[in-house]
């Protein structure tokens, strides 16, 4: 079972330090890469089965007792996580097959990939803000070396406004991890949860959290710190843009729901107006941004940063209900938007570019890419039977119960603007007719199976959460109990004697 | 000890506020290091500043004495100390590789990932004056 806990670090750790050993080989690298995201994607199973019923796999590293060792703690979130970062990973890793693969692999594609996975896998199975703080590091220095792979003068630009927001961002979390430590005397998640709601000095420790929100925020890009984002994702190559869009903000949202149910639960008196704020800001400015673009990439990172704002929802209102459907909305979206970018990659293959002013008539030369695009964008706009309406329906059915009848409307809204800008890429790139010489030669056959082959993959995931929401929904709602649960949560960790444990506590 | 070290993060992240607003992405990696320098001495005061001996346990002891430095804090800087230093090597070298490509280290006048409303999208002007980038090992 200790083995099983450490595995999400260990398999793209290995991964990684093996493809980087094959540096000049890029078929080894493409294998290596391969494999070490179809382990891991079978470790997280293997892991969200234990869990899927609710309890905790506890693991003190290093054999030091809970609050002064690194913690691991795998719950139903955690594993959630872990098993659609597993998907990403298979889904990217076969799509990096197709075109552009040699030059990608040349510049160290698979070894930063999986040093950015392991980041991500780190931020979901950690027990501690410090240990956290490092694995957003791992994460970042990681996605800094994919943003700018291809060192064109787009990706450098980009890529220093992704830098500096950043490298702001993680020293206001430094800050805030220094002021935390010094008003509780402990950075372990739980043991901090035990002691929060007893500090004496609330205010300070609400500006820490303020100083951790902007933090996370800024990863997450929540208004009003969301300016880097369409800035920098647009110019990374496909697969890149869409393992970030897919991951990397929403390692953001979980630091977010995962710290605040531990630590900041008992002020949702003054978190709960901020947050709920944020959300609602978050959608509505994204939406209209995406509205205001005319190319598919930067459509599509506007669409991040819109629905990054039902994520928070939950953790806005902290019930049961809505939480769940925070957790379902993460579910959803995740497949989602990474199957757009790689959408918008075989868009330009086939129509030559991103640009909905230079392409058109895919509909008559690439009919299956056109179905294949409308399950994604209808899901992402929330029509029924998609995964999208569900996760909709969770998180406004959450905010109606808790009196958010604002929240609920601006949700509501949002999706109808979402349809909008989803129908205007259809009509654009696929309806109207072909512009002049925009004819490509078609693309090799195997070269166009490995980038369907994902596609069709999420599409079906998609289709599947949307047909049997049932044990989708029935998980979500475990995962927001667990949430909930906080003394559940600190009884795991801080269990006596549990130096060595690594076995499911319920 | 206390308000010495409270001034000095004071100065600290004031000089490096000053810095990160110059439109000159060399002196914003200053602003950086700055304010990583004066996270670390708060990370430092928080573990409170008093214990001047090593944290070392005595032979025979159990635990270390009461004059004891927190030996945490410290833990926690040196492993921040190593990621912002990584960090800031890689922000340098990016923004080297700006300048040879982009022929520029000022934001404002970077156009290549956001063009301007209305700027055709063009190559940006040449560097004048500088050595040629050097071409990437292969």
């Amino acid at each position: 079972m200790q083995a099983l806990l450490a595995a999400p670090l260990l398999v793209p750790l290995a991964t990684a330090c093996l493809a980087a050993l094959f540096w000049g080989r890029a078929a080894a690298q493409r294998a290596i890469g391969m494999a070490g995201s179809l382990v891991l994607l079978a470790v997280a199973a293997l892991l969200l089965r234990e869990v899927a019923a609710g309890g905790r796999i506890v693991g003190q590293m290093g054999g030091w007792p809970a609050p002064f060792g690194i913690t691991l703690v795998v719950d139903a979130f955690a594993a959630i996580m872990l098993l659609i970062t597993g998907v990403m990973a298979v889904s990217v890793s076969l799509y990096a097959m197709a075109s552009g693969a040699r030059e990608r692999d040349r510049a160290g594609f698979q070894p930063l990939l999986h040093s950015l996975l392991l980041g991500v896998c780190g931020a979901f199975v950690t027990g501690d803000l410090f240990n956290l703080y490092v694995w957003f590091e791992v994460m970042l220095i990681a996605s800094f070396g994919l943003l700018v792979l291809e060192r064109t003068p787009a990706q450098i630009d980009g890529g220093l406004r992704y830098v500096m927001l950043n490298l702001v961002g993680t020293t206001f979390f430094l800050m805030a991890v220094g002021l935390i430590y010094g008003l509780a005397g402990t950075l372990n998640l739980a043991d901090l949860a035990r002691l929060a709601p007893g500090i004496a000095n609330q205010g300070a420790l609400a500006a820490a959290g303020m100083l951790l929100l902007v933090a996370f925020g800024a990863k997450a890009a929540v208004f009003p710190l969301f300016n880097w984002l369409p800035a920098a994702y647009h110019t990374a190559s496909v697969p890149v843009a869409a393992i970030f869009a897919a991951l990397l903000t929403k390692v953001g949202v979980y630091a977010i729901i995962r710290v605040w149910t531990l630590l900041f639960a008992h002020d949702v008196a003054f978190f709960g107006p901020v947050l709920g704020a944020v959300a609602v800001a978050t959608m509505v400015v994204g939406v209209l941004g995406a509205a205001a673009h005319h190319d598919v990439m930067r459509i599509l990172s506007f669409h991040i940063i819109s629905q990054i704002g039902y994520m928070l929802v939950g953790v806005a209102l902290m019930t049961p209900l809505a939480i769940a459907g925070s957790v379902f909305y993460i579910l959803h979206h995740i497949i989602v938007k990474a199957n757009l970018f790689l959408l918008a990659g075989a868009i330009r293959r086939e129509g030559g570019s991103f640009a909905l002013a230079r392409l058109g008539g895919l509909w008559v030369g690439a009919p299956l890419l056109g179905l294949l695009f409308l399950v994604p964008a209808l899901s992402l706009a929330g029509l029924p039977p998609l995964s999208g309406f569900w996760a909709k329906l969770m998180v406004i059915r959450g905010s109606i119960e808790a009196g958010a009848n604002l929240v609920a409307a601006a949700a509501l809204l949002v999706g109808l603007l979402t349809l909008y800008s989803m129908v205007k890429i259809w009509n654009e790139a696929f309806w109207k007719p072909a512009p002049e010489g925009a004819a490509l030669p078609a693309p090799a056959m195997g070269e166009r199976a490995a980038s369907y082959a994902p596609i069709v993959a999420l599409a079906g995931i998609t289709l599947a959460i949307g047909l049997w929401t049932e044990p989708f929904a029935r998980l979500s709602l475990v995962v927001a109990g667990g949430l909930l649960d906080r003394e559940g949560y600190i009884a795991a960790v801080l269990a006596p004697g549990a130096t060595h444990l690594a076995g499911v506590v319920p | 000890m206390e308000l010495p070290f409270a001034l000095a993060i004071g100065v600290l992240v004031a000089g490096a506020v000053y810095m990160l607003l110059a439109r000159d992405l060399p002196r914003m990696l200053v602003g950086f290091v700055l304010l990583g320098t004066a996270a670390n001495l708060l990370i430092l005061l928080a573990g409170r500043v008093g214990g001047m001996t090593p944290p070392l346990v005595a032979a025979g002891m159990a635990a270390p004495g009461a004059d004891a430095a927190n030996p945490l804090p410290q833990a926690l800087i040196l492993t921040a100390i190593v990621i912002g230093f990584g960090l800031a090597a890689f922000a340098l070298m990016l923004i080297v590789k700006a300048r040879a490509v982009l022929g520029t280290v000022r934001p404002d006048e970077m156009a290549a990932a956001e063009p301007r409303a209305g700027a055709v999208s063009s190559p940006p002007t040449p560097p004048r004056a500088l050595p040629p980038p050097r071409r990437e090992a292969a």
